[in-house]
């Protein structure tokens, strides 16, 4: 939906401008131009920053932003909010995204636009608090319970941090879905240069909405269009079992199938619209080594290919821009002609396992943990030994 | 002659009735107070949001209300009402749970909902027991009492919810039985009506699941039981704590004025948009 | 009616309005469950079992007495079917 006076107003003083910005506090920025209407959300190293420009910022705009007594009661409260037809975030880290699964699952289940950004930190459990990873990438595609699809964004620098915002409530609002915005914590907490985008040249989806007495849950559309709360129409949400009509119905196998197939279907169908790469090819030569990566390990990874190149190796580079539906087509293109692909990941080798599924080549996970991001040396060291 | 139609029968997704509920559950008997309320209130359902949790109670609203409804995770409808009431103040939001879902898992938001006195009104059906997934001890299940999972007997106390609710800092707070209709009724527009967080503890009968296993067969067994062990909270001045324990406090508990949650987060947004204004005009 | 010994006809109830007299009581007979929580409670003691018995087969209430309505609408209330409907005031 367009941002509305009040928004406009508090964004026309910032638009365009040039500012030095932690991770997170682009993230919230770019929540605002987004148009972000509500936050809920609890306090965790290292998101809070999130919260607390949130908090300052969002009031200006005619948002409301809250801190909830825990990470259930937030992610709660969004899918409530945005039933009113609210644009609603929350944000946290590992342990308060474990929290969050089961209501992640209701939002999906309900069909249900929210953004949940997780600032990825090292883990599991308590962890490393302070110290970045990206250990949750196959926690935001299979977190929560049964069969379902998810949308994940993977920002790789601070400008990112912003203009993926905007990406994730699009997405969010086009396919009627939960999208997570997993940052890491390298980029949430270092500062760098920002511009916040003109107003003139962003453009905000709307979510379809459907008529008075249409169903809001099933149709002849992957995706049914919405109505909010307070129009009159008795609109019943549920995370049981629903006919098109949102009425449960557990007894009938045939309801289940249509319904929860409809719901993968609608991002499964939809990956050409949906999944972001960014790809960088040898110039000169056919390259039989390739490096893949995404997040904050994508800038060291990228750093390293740069070098290698500079020694002769010819070797291409693809950044995952969205991890989730997984890029399979433009991962298998990619490594069509490799002998092997290395995947660095501040995890060890989640991503890794979903690219051995596409590709024929050797795959080498190049794994770091212990919440220090890889260095371009210790990437430049693994292609050497393969290339 | 035609056969008449409960006048209330409009309230209520009749083509679904009767309802699921077991013969005898004070389920029904708690909808029926809730939709006597509402007409009695002139409230229009379509001003109004029900969100319910996971367990029988959770019915009440969702399907068998006609009106926006949330049928949410378990132990959650507080907090999901929360962001519903947020965003559309205008809104009548109401929360119907059962014991286990508001009090038990869901403890932690209630405790916050009432402490922020959000304007919202939260009807616990208290059955002392899960009855949904076959009669489990709940933390409202009276001690020694035999259930699926205190085989041998429960050595927890029953949690007071209610009293709980009063001490977090909520405006409204009464505690029913199934039995007392009338005043139940009556507190239920009073909650509604009242700006900030009211609370209803309704004591209520599982036969089913519960009251078979403990000699209280049928909905009247429980009734009569209600209506017996219930004590108005008048009338406990100067009572002790001993001769109160196995009675069932009804009344109203707390009822005052106090700033409230929602009005205050929009005040605030009020401000700062104005400043704002200000910023960009001047 | 019932047959005779060994088995029970099912009927369908269709109403406990009071013979003969004011309308002031009528019971819906298809919505009934038999919880007797009326039968208990009215405190003129109205309402008696019967050999009713329903679609679902459950006992639906007479109005037995009905001179000795008062209209508290207790059972109206109580009733967790909404199956009792008042119609005079």
């Amino acid at each position: 939906m367009a941002l509305d006076a009040n928004q406009t107003r508090y964004l026309s003083r910032l638009e365009g401008k040039t500012y030095f910005l932690l991770g997170d506090e682009a993230c919230a920025y770019g929540a605002m131009f987004a148009g972000c209407d509500f936050f809920a959300g609890y306090p965790i190293t290292p998101a809070s920053e999130i919260a607390e420009m949130i908090a300052e910022e969002l009031p200006k705009s005619g948002g409301i932003c809250v801190q909830m007594e825990d990470e259930l009661a937030s992610i709660a409260a969004i899918i409530g909010a945005a039933w009113t037809g609210a644009r609603t975030m929350t944000a946290t880290s590992g342990p308060g995204f474990s929290l969050m699964q089961e209501n992640i699952g209701y939002a999906i289940m309900t069909e249900t636009p929210c953004v949940i950004v997780n600032v990825q930190r090292s883990g599991p459990s308590t962890g490393q608090a302070t110290k970045p990873a990206q250990g949750d990438v196959l926690q935001a595609r299979w977190g929560t319970h049964g069969d379902h699809n998810i949308i994940a964004l993977a920002p790789n620098s601070v400008q990112e941090c912003l203009d993926l915002m905007l990406d994730c409530f699009d997405l969010a609002d086009n396919y009627r879905t939960p999208v997570i915005m997993l940052m890491d914590g390298a980029i949430g907490h270092i500062r760098e240069r920002v511009t916040m985008p003109q107003l003139a040249t962003i453009t905000h989806a709307s979510r379809k909405m459907a008529a008075p007495g249409e169903d809001v849950f099933g149709g002849s559309d992957l995706v049914p269009g919405m109505i909010h709360y307070g129009a009159g129409q008795n609109i019943h949400v549920t995370g049981s079992t629903h006919l098109a009509n949102g009425m449960r119905d557990v007894a009938t196998p045939k309801v289940h199938d249509v319904l929860i197939k409809r719901i993968y279907a609608k991002i499964d169908k939809n990956r050409e619209r949906i999944v972001r790469t960014e790809l960088d090819v040898a110039q000169n030569s056919v390259a039989r080594v390739g490096v893949l990566s995404y997040g904050a390990t994508a800038r060291p990874a990228y750093g390293a290919v740069k070098r290698a190149r500079g020694e002769g190796k010819p070797i291409d580079f693809l950044r995952l821009i969205t991890i989730w539906p997984f890029a399979r087509q433009q991962v298998a293109e990619f490594a069509e002609n490799f002998d092997t692909l290395l995947v660095p990941e501040m995890n060890l080798g989640q991503i890794s396992r979903e690219i051995e599924r596409f590709v024929d080549c050797r795959v080498v996970s190049v794994p770091k943990i212990g919440g220090i991001p890889h260095t371009v040396g210790e990437i430049l060291h693994a292609i050497r030994e393969v290339a | 002659m035609a056969e008449p139609r409960h006048r209330l029968m409009e309230y209520l997704r009749s083509e679904i009735m009767p309802h699921r509920f077991c013969e005898g559950c004070g389920c029904g008997t708690v909808l029926n107070a809730f939709v006597n309320a509402v007409e009695g209130l002139g409230l229009e359902p379509t001003r109004m949001v029900c969100v319910s949790g996971i367990g029988c109670s959770s019915w009440i609203p969702s399907p068998y209300f006609k009106s926006d409804t949330l049928h949410t995770t378990h132990g959650r409808p507080i907090a999901f009402a929360t962001g519903v009431k947020i965003m559309r103040p205008d809104l009548t939001v109401v929360v119907i749970a059962g014991d286990g879902d508001v009090a038990g898992i869901g403890g932690n938001h209630l405790i916050h909902a009432a402490r922020r006195n959000i304007d919202l009104s939260v009807f616990m059906v208290n059955n002392m027991i899960y009855g949904m997934t076959g009669g489990q001890a709940a933390p409202t299940t009276p001690r020694g009492v035999k259930t699926t999972t205190t085989p041998y007997r429960n050595v927890e106390p029953a949690f007071r919810a209610a009293d709980l609710v009063v001490a977090a800092g909520a405006s409204y707070v009464a505690r029913w039985t199934t039995y007392h209709v009338f005043p139940l009724m009556e507190s239920m527009q009073n909650a509604m009506r009242k700006k900030g967080f009211g609370f209803i503890e309704i004591i209520s009968q599982c036969p089913e699941n519960y009251g078979r296993r403990i000699g209280l067969r049928t909905g009247p067994d429980f009734l009569r039981q209600f209506k017996e062990q219930s004590i108005r909270i008048e009338k406990t001045a100067g009572m002790s704590e001993e001769e109160l324990r196995d009675r069932i406090v009804i009344g109203r508990l707390c009822d005052r004025d106090q700033p409230e949650y929602v009005s205050q987060l929009h005040q605030i947004k009020q401000e700062q948009v104005a400043a704002v204004a200000q910023e960009v005009a001047g | 009616m019932t047959s005779g010994c060994g088995s029970i006809e099912v009927q369908v109830s269709s109403s406990g309005e009071s013979e003969g007299g004011s309308g002031l009581i009528y019971i819906d007979g298809d919505l009934c469950k038999g919880c007797e929580i009326c039968i208990s409670f009215c405190p003129l003691k109205v309402f008696e079992n019967s050999e009713k018995l329903n679609r679902k087969g459950y006992y639906v209430p007479i109005v037995a007495k009905e001179d000795e309505c008062v209209g508290c609408r207790l059972c109206e209330l109580l009733c967790p079917e909404f199956a009792i409907i008042i119609t005079n005031e």
